[in-house]
């Protein structure tokens, strides 16, 4: 089973997120914001990462940035969630390490769509 | 005993029949009355209780419920017959009165449990509005069960406090 | 996959109510010119959090709200916008409005916008924004379908793997699109030695047959755009005519499907909303059902579950052997480690329900500052003790009493900064809320620095509503006593913001039906303090067991003054029939329990009774019983439930054995005594210079 590390500060999206990819199938794994989450990250391997970017403690930026500098995290899928406002946190951060984005708002069925393109 | 048997037989056919209700009978003065079996909780001994300042003298106190504050009523009092010592056959049925916009479980003392009789609704007749006894405004009325007659209890009325 | 989204609502509901919590007390916080970068955050992310979840969970007007919520204060974020006075106003009337509305969708009432458009119009014009849709989404047109042929060059940087992107499933994606014919170039692939297996040195060239627009295309490679080189161009047909109009128009009836289908999704929690609402009774406070715990109160829960199971156990055990002294001696000891236990236990239930009372204080900034901009004074607010813990149905009930005491401070406390001036204070007043824990019990005073009560007026209004006889010699603190008498105000005029006839006489009323007290010191020109006294739980009391005649009862214990025995000597007869107990400088009036209560066979000569002093409302009575039992913690039951109010009781409980007890309630007990008149806080009892004289 493919398993997957959730990122983000909103309960109710995280567990929107975490629901939806555990209906498809994928092992779901939950952090509220990026320190949380990197904790996680180096304790056990993922073979993806969903993260928001505006979270408190540490942003999404940064737990992109910190997590493709780990070797296990070299090749990992690392997406970020980000909203149609924020196309300069896209470049911001691609050039973190980041894969790709997820506009929010979207659906279950466009985050399995938008999956598909790196998790298989 | 063998009526009392033929009784129960007739209740086993009128059973599930529409319009049929059960009533759980007890005796107070000689008299028979009614409750609908559907409204009872449970039937208990006489036990003691505690006394509620500056009731009704109808209102015994109130008991533990399994946790839960039970007032009885003494149903003598409280249809204004004389009291009687409490006895070995001083029983306390437990009720639920459906009460504006919430039920309450209340108790109410009687002399004793009778039986439990099936009636078809339509065979109650009103009470007869010349009658001069006090508890008339209790009883919602009045019906024959073989030679008895029982008066069937206005729960709502009778435990209005 | 369908979804069903609104298992989700009520934690999105939560979390954004606990958001505009946050944003409104940063705001507040905040100093317009001064605001540093994590407050703006703080701000940023609730309005973005809020956004982003309503967009996804379909309630669109609160989703395109807070867009420009969140564009404003992007560029405040980014620094190209200053926050200036008008602008936190503005935005915490956005916080009050998406409140408004986040209600009205839990509640599944009708939205009203009128509001949200409002203010919406405000920020576009700050932003000089048009109105422009704030969703890309609703940009579906009926294109044309045409099918044709992209040749895509699709040329990889070698760091390519390293940001997570998997070529294979691009070009999969790819084939979903059309018929697609692949040439791949690996004339770039080094020798083995030379080769970093960390990188890509492939390159493809596509063919692709498609109705699909070129947008199509370019979106599968959107992530990877800085990342390779990729052309994507027309040309022509590789494919014969023929087989492509068919499978085109079956391709656009499933795209268009899956538009309307997404369509409705978006939208339907609001319709459902505002369908219901016409069926569902007008808009009622919502009163919150779940309650927040934190994860180390439930694993000591846990915890102390497991030792109860133990003890059972080694109970249950222990009743199954044969009963030696040996074992008599271990039961005795079980037991009381169940007793324990279960103390423990019970102690940690209730710690569950306990909430810091930051979350009533935390209404006050706003209070403060938008009735200080009212009444045009200057006001700092302190706030004391915010992790002070009470029960959680306590705080709800002490919101309301509390906001009373809190405007009444400001309204007629504090002065005006002219007044302040000329009588030598600083302009600014200050209001101080303070929450501290005393014995079993939760303090909240509430002071202010302001012109104290006036004791002239007061005493002036109280003989005019004849409250009080000219004639009579009060002191200051009864005069001061006299503004929690009904219909009591000395506004000079009603103003919008206290003096409604809604006095303090219902403040006093709520707060004693949770049977606390509320009391107030005062000094002219220095200032006021209410000071509120509650229990921590409305659901255990501690009480003292006392018999009278046969039955017994429960005194508060937090009422008790002091127990004694009753000097004969002591005791003066005044009227008819009350006795009076001279005790030290006070006289108190003694309530016989077995009268009040109508009880027969109790003891009535004073001398081989005891007296239980009592206090409220700042007044002592004496309870006279027939005998003081233990003194131990009782659950507190409702009497009500099944029977009724009774008068001088305020519940029951149910004791060790079983058997049900009733909880005397003091202040009823003084009323129903007829000790006191109607509306009146003084006890009809002659004057003391009276009993002196005698």
């Amino acid at each position: 089973m493919k398993r997957i590390l959730a990122v983000d500060d909103s309960a109710s999206m995280r567990q929107m997120v975490g629901f939806t990819l555990k209906k498809a199938g994928f092992d779901v794994t939950e952090a509220k914001d990026g320190s949380e989450a990197l904790n996680i990250a180096k304790q056990q391997g993922f073979d993806a990462v969903i993260s928001d970017i505006n979270m408190p403690v540490m942003d999404g930026i940064t737990l992109i940035r910190e997590l493709r500098n780990l070797p296990n995290y070299k090749f990992t899928p690392l997406l970020m969630l980000t909203t149609e406002s924020g196309m300069d946190k896209k470049v911001e951060g691609k050039a973190a390490g980041a894969t790709g984005w997820i506009v929010k708002p979207f659906n279950p069925d466009q985050l399995l769509a938008v999956l598909k393109k790196v998790i298989r | 005993m063998s009526a009392l048997s033929s009784e129960l037989d007739h209740n086993l056919v009128l059973e599930n029949v529409q319009g049929v209700k059960q009533f759980l009978t007890f005796i107070m003065a000689e008299e028979e009355y009614g409750v609908d079996i559907l409204t009872v909780q449970e039937i208990r001994s006489w036990e003691e209780i505690t006394a509620i300042p500056n009731a009704p003298d109808y209102v015994k106190g109130v008991i533990n419920l399994r946790g839960t504050i039970v007032p009885i009523l003494d149903l003598r009092l409280r249809f204004g017959l004389p009291y009687i010592e409490y006895g070995g056959l001083t029983v306390v049925i437990v009720v639920k009165v459906e009460c504006a916009q919430q039920s309450k479980i209340m108790g109410m003392a009687v002399d004793a449990v009778s039986d439990v009789y099936s009636i078809m609704e339509q065979d109650a007749k009103m009470v007869p509005s010349f009658t001069e006894s006090d508890n008339s405004e209790f009883v919602a009325g009045l019906v024959n069960v073989g030679e008895k007659m029982v008066a069937l209890l206005d729960l709502k009325k009778a435990m209005d406090i | 996959m369908s979804i069903d989204l609104s298992q989700f609502f009520e934690v999105f509901f939560e979390e954004s109510f606990e958001g505009l919590d946050a944003m409104e007390a940063e705001l507040l916080n905040l100093v317009p010119g001064e605001e540093d970068s994590e407050t703006i955050n703080t701000i940023f992310r609730a309005a973005h959090s809020i956004k982003g979840g309503s967009g996804t969970f379909g309630f669109d007007s609160v989703a395109e709200f807070t867009h420009v919520l969140e564009t404003l204060l992007d560029e405040v974020r980014e620094g190209k916008r200053t926050l200036t006075t008008e602008l936190v106003n503005l935005l915490l009337k956005s916080v009050d409005c998406l409140r408004a509305l986040l209600s009205a969708l839990q509640a599944e009432q009708a939205l009203d916008l009128s509001e949200s458009i409002e203010l919406r119009k405000q920020f576009e014009k700050i932003l000089a924004l048009d109105d422009t849709p704030s969703t890309q989404a609703n940009t579906i047109t009926d294109t044309v379908v045409e099918v044709n042929t992209y040749q895509i060059d699709f040329k990889p940087h070698h760091h390519l793997f390293k940001t997570g992107n998997e070529p294979l499933y691009m070009i999969s994606e790819l084939a979903e699109l059309g018929d697609l014919e692949i040439v791949a170039f690996h004339s770039e692939v080094p020798d083995i030695t030379d080769l970093s297996a960390d990188d890509c040195f492939l390159s493809w060239r596509f063919f692709l047959n498609t109705d699909k627009p070129e947008q199509a295309i370019s979106e599968i490679f959107e992530w990877v755009e800085d990342d390779a080189d990729i052309t994507i161009a027309l040309c022509g047909g590789l494919f014969s005519d023929d087989e492509q109009p068919k499978q085109s128009k079956e391709a656009q009836t499933i795209e268009s499907s899956k538009v309307n289908t997404s369509v409705s999704k978006n939208t339907a929690p609001e319709v459902k909303a505002a369908i219901n609402a016409k069926v569902s009774a007008p808009a009622t406070a919502v009163e919150s059902t779940s309650i927040r715990v934190g994860i180390d109160k439930v694993d000591s829960l846990i915890n102390m579950v497991g030792e109860l199971v133990i003890t059972q156990a080694m109970l249950s055990q222990l009743g199954e052997q044969e009963i030696t002294e040996a074992t008599l001696a271990s039961l005795q000891e079980g037991l009381a480690q169940l007793a324990h236990n279960t103390r423990d236990l019970q102690e940690n239930v209730m710690r569950i329900r306990m909430l810091p009372i930051s979350f009533v204080f935390s209404r006050f900034p706003r209070l403060v500052r938008d009735i200080s901009q009212k009444l045009n004074k200057q006001v700092e607010l302190k706030l004391i003790g915010e992790q002070t813990e009470l029960d959680k149905t306590v705080m709800e009930k002490i919101s309301d009493p509390m906001v009373h005491l809190v405007r009444n401070s400001l309204d007629h406390g504090l002065e005006t900064v002219e007044q302040r001036i000329a009588s030598g204070k600083d302009p600014v007043g200050i209001v101080t809320l303070n929450a501290f824990h005393q014995g079993g019990n939760i303090v909240i005073e509430i002071m202010d620095d302001g012109q104290g009560l006036n004791t002239q007026k007061i005493k002036q209004k109280a003989i005019t509503n004849r409250l009080i006889n000219e004639t009579d010699e009060l002191s200051d603190n009864e005069i001061n006593e006299l503004i929690f008498m009904p219909g009591f105000s000395t506004a000079d005029e009603v103003s919008d913001l206290s003096g409604r006839g809604v006095g303090m006489d219902v403040v006093r009323r709520n707060i004693q039906s949770l049977n606390g007290s509320v009391e107030v010191t005062s000094a002219s020109g220095v200032g006021s303090t209410f000071t509120i006294r509650l229990p921590l739980t409305l659901a255990i009391l501690d009480g003292q067991l006392v018999r009278v005649a046969k039955h017994t009862y429960i005194i508060p214990l937090i009422s008790i003054v002091e127990s004694l025995q009753i000097d004969i000597t002591k005791v003066s007869r005044v009227g008819k029939d009350l006795d009076v107990l001279r005790l030290r400088d006070e006289y108190i009036p003694i309530l016989r329990l077995y009268q009040i209560f109508n009880h027969q066979d109790a003891i009535e000569t004073l001398d081989k009774t005891l007296l239980v002093v009592v206090e409220s409302d700042n007044q002592k009575i004496g309870l006279l019983v027939d005998d003081l039992l233990s003194q131990q913690q009782v659950v507190i039951k409702s009497l009500e439930a099944n029977y009724q109010k009774v008068d001088g009781v305020s519940g029951a409980t149910i004791l060790g054995d079983g058997r049900v007890s009733l909880i005397v309630d003091i202040s009823g007990l003084i009323k129903l005594s007829g000790l006191r008149k109607p509306g009146s806080q003084e006890l009809i009892v002659e004057s003391q210079a009276n009993l002196e004289a005698s």
